[in-house]
């Protein structure tokens, strides 16, 4: 290879990476300028948003479901994915791909039978009704991330523990945990993620509680009540989207290793 | 994403040499059972039975209300006979290709011209690209109805350069409706697909690449003999996670379009939410939805099979 190909080639990636990362920050810079208002900045289509939009209170409510949800479906998936991936017993293979089927079944297939049960058992328009399906939606990545965690551990560490005469449980709370935290973080970024960008769960389960919407069911509810009025309206989009994108700013390395699971295996 | 190929070792294996019960101290058994039962409780109620009840809903004419009568599977047929329903899949097909095909061959040519060298800045790029992935749908909704609207930046920048006349409302327009829904996708997965391609490409080695220099190849044999055999790995992921992407994208659709205008961009995901609340369909919409799911499922299990060939 000659410096002077090399020299072309390195030029041609940067200018490509270039062109596709502005693309894909213009639409979010657009709505940011807009928002303020730019070449005059003013937070007035913010503070406008948050008032008009009732978003303290829709914030909040994403915030405690997003808390419950992930803290829930951590817990169960730590225990599980400990169980299945470093234990042996009748059925751990069938309980596995019980659970990872989850990751194949899309929201549409079970919203709507999950209307109905959930109306018949008085928990449509609530928070647990809402969080619940959640949960389960997040243990089906959950165990299939932490059993590959408890699976790559190394055997000795478990064998040492158990010889050492710690019980199960400890062998999990005292050895396995406190190495498995980049494992653990990048399962807990991903979960908060896609509950807290949900969508559709919120739209059919909080369909008459106003003061139960969460962040994105508001801005939506708020889009179609301002329709042209764009400053407010990009205001209100930078509100609800702003917290996930400053989180995956610093982690970015756990979203992308989570989301592209499947490439990393073998 | 796939099931790992993986199967649980013989208990033999751990218990050669040892009397049969007599277990190192702490060798969990039925505990394994107490670990598991929690998350399988709360997944079993709130996913596999609304899953197997929209099963047995999808075999009703029901209208949410009233009683249901036995439809059998005439809900299903219904899917594919109804000259409505089967243009939403034909609308999600369009869509698999804005997703899909579309992101996945520019940033494969793209990878594919770039040097193999690891640039510097990959970090940061990488961050960007995938930047789309995290924006809330309804956030990203929000922002492109603006960029497509009548005085958004698509008409600005077509009355600046002198084609006004194209100038129109993209998501109001019969037949440019779809497509600008689709490249709302493109948008979002051309990141996803680079990202995974260029984490592919510098595992393929360099001496491949010497090598098919030294036999005088040129860059498009370069690219069938070395690129694309290193990258079908990563291809099928990234085919994988946009196709689903297409399939289930109601957030987008109810969001920019709400299926309009007319039924310009009614998608299957779409009318699962139609048919139960708006036209009381019910038996119908768990048909639709339950579709969707085998289509997912088949998804997974195939694109890979196709394209790494394995068996």
């Amino acid at each position: 290879m000659t410096p002077a190909t090399s020299r072309t080639e390195r030029a041609t990636t940067y200018a490509v990476l270039v062109v596709f990362a502005v693309i894909a920050v213009f639409p979010l810079l657009a709505v940011a300028s807009q928002a303020l208002g730019l070449p005059h900045p003013s937070a007035a289509a913010f503070t406008g948003a948050w008032r008009k939009g009732h978003f303290a209170r829709y914030l909040t409510n994403s915030l405690i479901v997003v808390t419950v949800v992930v803290i829930a479906a951590s817990a169960l998936s730590v225990l599980a994915g400990y169980a299945l991936g470093t234990m042996e017993f009748r059925g751990a293979t069938v309980l596995f791909y019980v659970f990872l089927a989850g990751l194949m079944v899309p929201t549409e297939a079970i919203v709507v039978p999950l209307y109905f049960d959930l109306r018949s058992v008085g928990l449509d328009n609530t928070l647990p009704g809402l969080m619940l399906p959640q949960i389960a939606q997040s243990v089906s990545f959950g165990i299939f991330w932490m059993r590959a965690y408890f699976r790559s551990a190394p055997r000795a560490l478990i064998e040492a523990s158990r010889m050492d005469g710690a019980s199960s449980w400890t062998t999990l709370w005292r050895v396995l945990l406190p190495v498995g935290r980049p494992a653990i973080l990048t399962m807990i970024v991903l979960i908060a993620m896609w509950t807290w960008n949900e969508f559709l769960l919120a739209l059919v389960i909080m369909n008459s509680n106003e003061d139960l919407r969460t962040a994105p069911l508001g801005l939506s509810i708020f889009q179609g009540e301002h329709q042209t009025e764009y400053q407010m309206l990009m205001a209100a989009a930078l509100i609800v989207a702003a917290p996930v994108v400053l989180v995956y700013v610093f982690l970015q390395r756990h979203f992308i290793a989570g989301m592209l699971s499947g490439a990393l295996k073998d | 994403m796939k099931p790992p190929a993986t199967r649980t070792r013989p208990a033999a294996d751990r218990t050669q040499g040892r009397p049969a019960g007599a277990r190192p101290p702490g060798e969990p058994r039925r505990v394994a059972y107490l670990y598991v039962l929690p998350a399988l409780l709360v997944y079993a109620a709130f996913l596999l039975w609304p899953l197997l009840h929209g099963a047995y809903l999808s075999l009703f004419h029901w209208d949410g209300l009233s009683v249901g009568t036995w439809a059998g599977l005439g809900n299903y047929t219904q899917a594919i006979s109804d000259p409505h329903l089967r243009g939403t899949f034909w609308h999600a097909a369009v869509l698999v290709f804005f997703y899909a095909v579309l992101p996945c061959c520019i940033a494969f040519l793209l990878v594919a011209v770039m040097s193999r060298s690891r640039p510097r800045g990959l970090t940061f790029f990488r961050t960007v690209l995938f930047l789309p992935q995290v924006v809330a749908m309804v956030a990203v909704a929000v922002a492109w109805q603006w960029i497509y609207s009548e005085h958004g930046p698509v008409n600005g920048t077509l009355r600046l350069v002198g084609l006004g006349g194209l100038a129109r409302g993209w998501l109001g327009d019969f037949t440019w409706a779809l497509p600008s829904v689709g490249l709302i996708g493109t948008w979002a997965e051309i990141g996803l697909a680079m990202v995974l391609f260029l984490a592919g490409v510098q595992k393929i080695p360099r001496e491949l690449y010497e090598a098919a220099r030294v036999d005088g190849a040129g860059a498009v044999r370069e690219f069938f003999a070395v690129t694309l055999p290193g990258l079908r790995r990563e291809l099928s992921v990234a085919l994988t996670l946009t196709i689903i992407a297409a399939l289930r994208n109601f957030d987008l659709i109810y969001l920019t379009t709400g299926g309009g205008p007319g039924d310009a961009t009614r998608v299957p995901a779409y009318e699962v939410y139609n048919r139960t609340f708006n036209t009381g369909e019910v038996g119908l919409a768990c048909a639709i939805g339950i579709m969707i799911a085998v289509v997912v499922f088949a998804v997974t299990a195939g694109v890979g099979r196709l394209v790494e060939g394995r068996s």
